[in-house]
């Protein structure tokens, strides 16, 4: 073999090795890139793509449920969204859920909550709310003492 | 398909087999977001209890027993109820941690840390009586606001602590205090930090009672984070918001204390009583002290099914605020006739008492046994929710439940 064919392969093995190395610079970059813009090729690539599983997870963080809003507990109706975004930050839906009032005593609750408990302006959102919690938590006639309810009946062992 | 789609395409597929869907579901995650399953607290296990428990609220934090798990004579931790106004305290150090007595009444500011107030005044155990103002707001016609408390807002606990007395003869109490407020750890749910979720109090009479306790241990423990550690205010008898949880300065005052809930509204009721529903003005509404005389059936559990011919036991508690019970009565006629149970004393002043009884059913059918306590001035439970008020406290209705002979 002469020097000259001996300068060419080596030639061609650098090429080689630069092209390879190139090529994992390239695709490092590509799969960090990637990685960090997962949705990057997901528009043309995923759609009917039948060997992927898509969980809607923003769906869930909203499911309904038989008439009731999961998350919450709230029940389903026109002003739902509007109630959980402005009446679940402080306290949890369920003290909504527990307490029913006409609409003087909801809006009253707002008046107090703005007043003392640093609840903010509802803007065009607050009729949405009352109307919604009138509607939906409105008081229930008690009497003055009612029939004792779900009771589970079991056989006493003494 | 043109080169470049046809790279990535098999690069997404490259990375589809090596990662699978989980790069897909991170695509869909919104930020922030956690999976449903790391966001459910299981709050039995957080505050170590029953989980027969109801929870009312979990922000803030209210849990209520039911009757038949207050049955222990002295309340476990795990069957006590939770009342909550603010956000739990999250980091007490416990080596930082001071009481200050000041106020305008107080003779000299002081301020202790926890073996301070351990090592410099006697220790006392009392079991006290602890009643949510609330307790069994959910049976108010018309409904009133508020956490709907059934029976279960009760406990009686062995209090271990120093007497509030001595610490404020410590610090001295000038002629003119009127009234004590306490001020605590917790935070305002709206994470605002200039405002108090609760600081109440109690006048001058009350603070000084043998029995009103700075509390360090609760059953012979230290007291669990739910329940105020490291120290407690614990004054038996009244509206367990009197208890103030996670202490840290007690305010001896020239007037009656204005802290958040002493005023408006809060822990107060009509001073003159009115009709169901009517509108009450902030200066007319008097504030609670002594709770009414009240009582428990602890056992059996409501809904036991006894054969004919069987005597049915039953048993348990009655406590009456300031005063003690003195006669413990069932009926199994919706009151037609009452019948006397045996009633202990108490193990010490502000303990609930215990009672029992034997039944007789004369014949098969469904019954309800109704409890009916009476305290030391003859007055009794009603049979009735008694006198609305706007905020539905102090529903001291007579217990029953529910038994069928078959």
């Amino acid at each position: 073999m002469d020097l000259k064919t001996f300068q060419n392969q080596v030639r061609s093995v650098y090429k080689l090795l630069l092209i390879l190395f190139g090529l994992v610079v390239v695709t490092s970059f590509g799969a960090i890139y990637f990685v960090n813009n997962p949705d990057l090729l997901e528009k043309d690539v995923l759609k009917g793509s039948n060997n992927l599983i898509d969980i809607p997870l923003e769906a869930n963080y909203d499911k309904i449920e038989n008439g009731i809003h999961v998350r919450t507990g709230l029940v389903e109706d026109v002003g739902l969204m509007e109630t959980v975004n402005n009446c679940t930050n402080c306290h949890s839906s369920k003290l909504v859920i527990q307490n029913r009032m006409n609409k003087e005593r909801w809006v009253a609750t707002i008046r107090w909550m703005q007043k003392t408990q640093n609840l903010w302006d509802l803007g065009k959102n607050e009729d949405v709310i009352i109307d919604y919690l009138v509607k939906n938590y409105p008081p229930e006639k008690k009497g003055r003492r009612e029939v004792l309810t779900n009771v589970e009946w079991y056989m006493l062992k003494e | 398909m043109s080169r470049r789609k046809f790279i990535k395409k098999a690069s997404l597929g490259a990375f589809a087999s090596i990662i699978g869907s989980e790069i897909i579901f991170g695509s869909n995650m919104p930020i922030g977001y956690k999976p449903l399953a790391l966001q459910e607290i299981d709050p039995f296990e957080m505050f170590d209890k029953n989980p027969e428990m109801t929870v009312l609220n979990s922000k803030p934090w209210n849990i209520e027993a039911k009757a038949h798990l207050l049955d222990h004579r002295v309340t476990p931790n795990k069957n006590m109820f939770i009342r909550n106004n603010g956000r739990i305290p999250e980091k007490i150090n416990i080596n930082n941690w001071t009481l200050t007595i000041d106020g305008e009444s107080v003779k000299k500011s002081k301020t202790y840390t926890l073996p301070q107030l351990k090592s410099k005044f006697k220790h006392y155990t009392y079991q006290l009586t602890l009643e949510c103002g609330g307790n069994g707001r959910s049976e108010y016609n018309p409904p009133a606001k508020g956490n709907q408390w059934t029976i279960g807002a009760v406990s009686c606990a062995n209090w271990t602590g120093v007497r509030l007395k001595d610490v404020l003869d410590d610090a001295g109490i000038k002629e003119d205090a009127v009234y004590i407020g306490y001020h605590a750890m917790d935070s305002h749910l709206s994470g605002d930090p200039k405002k108090e979720p609760i600081s109440r109090g109690a006048p001058m009479y009350k603070a000084l009672q043998e029995e009103t306790l700075l509390a360090f241990a609760m059953n012979g423990e230290d007291i669990p984070l739910a329940h105020g550690f490291p120290v407690r205010l614990v004054a038996g008898g009244w509206p367990a918001s009197v208890s103030g949880k996670w202490i840290n300065r007690i305010s001896i005052r020239n007037k009656e204390h204005d802290g958040t809930k002493m005023t408006g509204t809060a822990y107060r009721v009509p001073c003159k009583p009115v009709a169901p529903g009517e509108k009450v003005k902030d200066e007319d509404m008097c504030i609670i002290e002594s709770m009414p005389v009240k009582s428990l059936l602890t056992y059996p559990k409501t809904g036991a099914m006894i054969s004919e011919g069987k005597k049915l036991n039953i048993r348990g508690h009655a406590w009456a605020g300031e005063l003690k019970v003195s006669k413990m009565e069932y009926s199994i006629d919706f009151g037609s006739t009452w019948k006397v149970c045996e009633l202990e004393q108490p193990v010490n002043r502000l303990a609930w008492q215990h009672f029992n009884a034997s039944i007789f059913f004369p014949k098969k059918g469904y019954y309800e046994v109704w409890a009916k306590a009476t305290d030391s001035r003859g007055v009794a439970q009603p049979m009735l929710v008694p006198g609305w008020n706007p905020k539905g406290y102090l529903n001291n209705a007579c217990h029953r439940i529910a038994i069928k002979v078959i």
